[in-house]
């Protein structure tokens, strides 16, 4: 392969918000190269074959869907700034989604991409709330969530201001807190208004073929712009000189350099890739004496027909949680079986003639990296099966009951990825999905020609990824040389 | 090259960077964020483009120079003819 030994920018990991990066950079003439050591691009959001099947990781839903014509939000950012047809994205949008607790899911709370939904919900069962909610909803309207410089504030407390029942204090947060938060117990306000904008206030939707069609077009976008990327080789070292990178050394052994470098695998994982820094890389011993990191546990069932064939057709995302108060917090047990979400990803608004051609039922848990980390092989692949079951049990109470008696007899075949599997692909330390709870807004770290996007930097949810990627190129190198 | 041909020139980069506007109904005169969601990273690309397709440059105490399709037309035909004279 014909690459060069300098670059004006490298990039650290080919996920959302490193490929977003690379399509400014490159299209405004820099030479960029993405160096990904894992052989498929997407990060967090990737996906995998098995036996010809493919599985989506992470990805559950699109958030911050609006519809055509609908401005200033950012989706039309994201597609503007990466010359994207919001058709090459074919999104679909979601069916309804349920926030359900007590143990059968007794309280539920419907939400669609239309807001007035959920807000006739919280009136109809929450009649002494809605004054306050309404508040909350135009102080989160209002609020400048874009800033690289606010003060930090605890959502749980701004929340309280204005909804004084804990129960839907909890019920609001937990489908913001699954689909984002870093943070056990609480959230930053910012994160919270940046969440609760791209779920409820905007939306879900997926492309029919899931997250293989946003990598796909990013892709392409990336290559007509110029860029180049190496797979399966990433960065193995930074040589640093004075307050700046001066060296990367690869994993083939090569020495490259760069006018900048921008990581999107994490601060403690960059961190661990300057030499004299004490720690060391790739086996998650930075994490030891660090912050509580969140990782989940995921089972996928594909199943041999359709969930609206077995009586589960209205939902798309189910948020459930089964406790007095909601606990999005690292379990002590492998997987938390008390709170979790469903997916179906069937039951999106496809066009009439498209459909996915197998029933796809996935579920997601918070669980422990320590607990899975600490098994022999053997344990691992025991536990596996029986935390699966579980999980699927625990799911299964707040959906409605399925048609047929013996789900299992429909299943064609099942996987599950632990916090394990999260680092094996990611290399980030725990297996964490949202990254450290300590977020860097602006990017910048002790380098001044090193910065981060993705996770650490903070925008979260896809989009967010991507716009992360690109207000880092933007802020940090394009705007700097204008 | 004319005003009007700049100003063409101008349309067609929006036209690339907001395709989801409408830009047949644009006034010439009035400033072009009061007629369309247009953010400093939009205006950034505006300045960005400009330099990537005709070389020209525009430095950003003149950013305010860009406001209007007019007053880009004022402040950009000049340089579009500078540049064309050299070449």
């Amino acid at each position: 392969m014909n690459s060069r030994s300098h670059y004006d920018v490298v990039i650290l990991g080919a996920g959302m918000s490193g490929l977003a990066a690379g399509i400014r950079l490159a299209h405004f003439g820099r030479r960029v190269c993405i160096f990904e050591r894992h052989n498929a691009v997407g990060g967090l959001n990737g996906f995998y074959s098995i036996a010809g099947r493919k599985f989506d990781v992470g990805l559950h839903a699109v958030t911050n869907y609006v519809r055509p014509g609908v401005k200033g939000t950012p989706l039309g950012k994201l597609f503007r700034q990466l010359r994207i047809d919001r058709e090459e994205f074919a999104l679909c949008e979601q069916k309804q989604s349920r926030v359900a607790f007590g143990p059968q899911g007794e309280m539920s709370l419907r939400f669609t991409n239309e807001f007035a939904v959920l807000e006739s919900e919280i009136a109809a069962k929450f009649p002494n709330q809605i004054d306050g909610f309404r508040r909350l909803v135009a102080l989160v309207r209002t609020h400048d969530d874009v800033a690289l410089d606010a003060t930090p504030l605890s959502a749980r407390a701004v929340l309280r201001e204005h909804v004084t029942d804990p129960l839907l204090e909890d019920m609001l947060l937990c489908p913001l807190m699954y689909y984002g938060s870093s943070q056990p117990g609480d959230m930053e306000f910012g994160q919270f208004v940046i969440m609760f904008k791209a779920i409820f206030l905007e939306g879900f939707a997926r492309p029919l073929e899931g997250v293989r069609v946003i990598l796909r077009v990013l892709l392409e976008k990336y290559r007509e712009a110029g860029g180049e990327r190496r797979m399966k080789c990433g960065v193995s070292r930074l040589t640093t000189r004075g307050d700046r990178v001066a060296a990367l050394l690869l994993d083939s052994g090569e020495e490259i350099t760069a006018d900048h470098v921008i990581s999107s695998i994490g601060l403690a994982e960059t961190r661990a890739l300057i030499e004299g820094s004490g720690v060391s890389g790739s086996d998650g011993a930075v994490s030891k004496q660090g912050p509580v990191r969140l990782s989940f546990a995921e089972t996928i069932s594909i199943l041999d027909r359709q969930p609206a064939q077995i009586g589960w057709d209205r939902d798309t995302i189910v948020f459930f949680n089964d406790t007095s108060r909601f606990d999005y917090n690292r379990p002590e047990e492998a997987v938390d079986l008390r709170s979790g979400v469903i997916c179906f990803p069937n039951n999106f608004q496809y066009p009439d003639d498209q459909y996915l051609a197998e029933g796809i039922f996935r579920v997601t848990c918070l669980a422990n990296f320590g607990a899975w980390e600490r098994l022999s092989p053997e344990d691992y692949r025991q536990a596996k099966s029986r935390w699966f079951a579980a999980m699927q049990r625990s799911a299964k109470r707040f959906l409605p009951q399925s048609t047929v008696p013996r789900m299992e007899e429909l299943v064609v075949t099942t996987d599950m990825f632990t916090p394990l599997t999260v680092r094996r692909f990611t290399g980030h330390v725990e297996g964490a999905i949202y990254g450290a709870p300590e977020k860097i807004r602006t990017g910048r770290t002790e380098y001044s020609n090193l910065y981060l996007c993705g996770t650490d930097q903070g925008f979260l949810g896809i989009i967010g990824a991507m716009l992360s990627g690109i207000s880092m190129a933007n802020y940090h190198i394009l705007a700097k040389s204008a | 090259m004319t005003k009007d041909e700049v100003k063409q020139v101008v349309l067609g980069i929006i036209a690339d960077i907001a395709p989801d506007e409408d830009l047949s109904t644009l006034k010439p005169d009035v400033r072009l964020r009061d007629q369309m969601q247009l953010d400093s990273m939009d205006f950034l690309d505006i300045v960005m483009e400009l330099r990537k397709r005709h070389g020209i440059e525009v430095p950003e105490k003149d950013y305010p120079q860009l406001a209007t399709l007019d007053s880009c037309g004022d402040y950009l035909t000049p340089k579009f003819n500078a540049l064309a004279s050299k070449s």
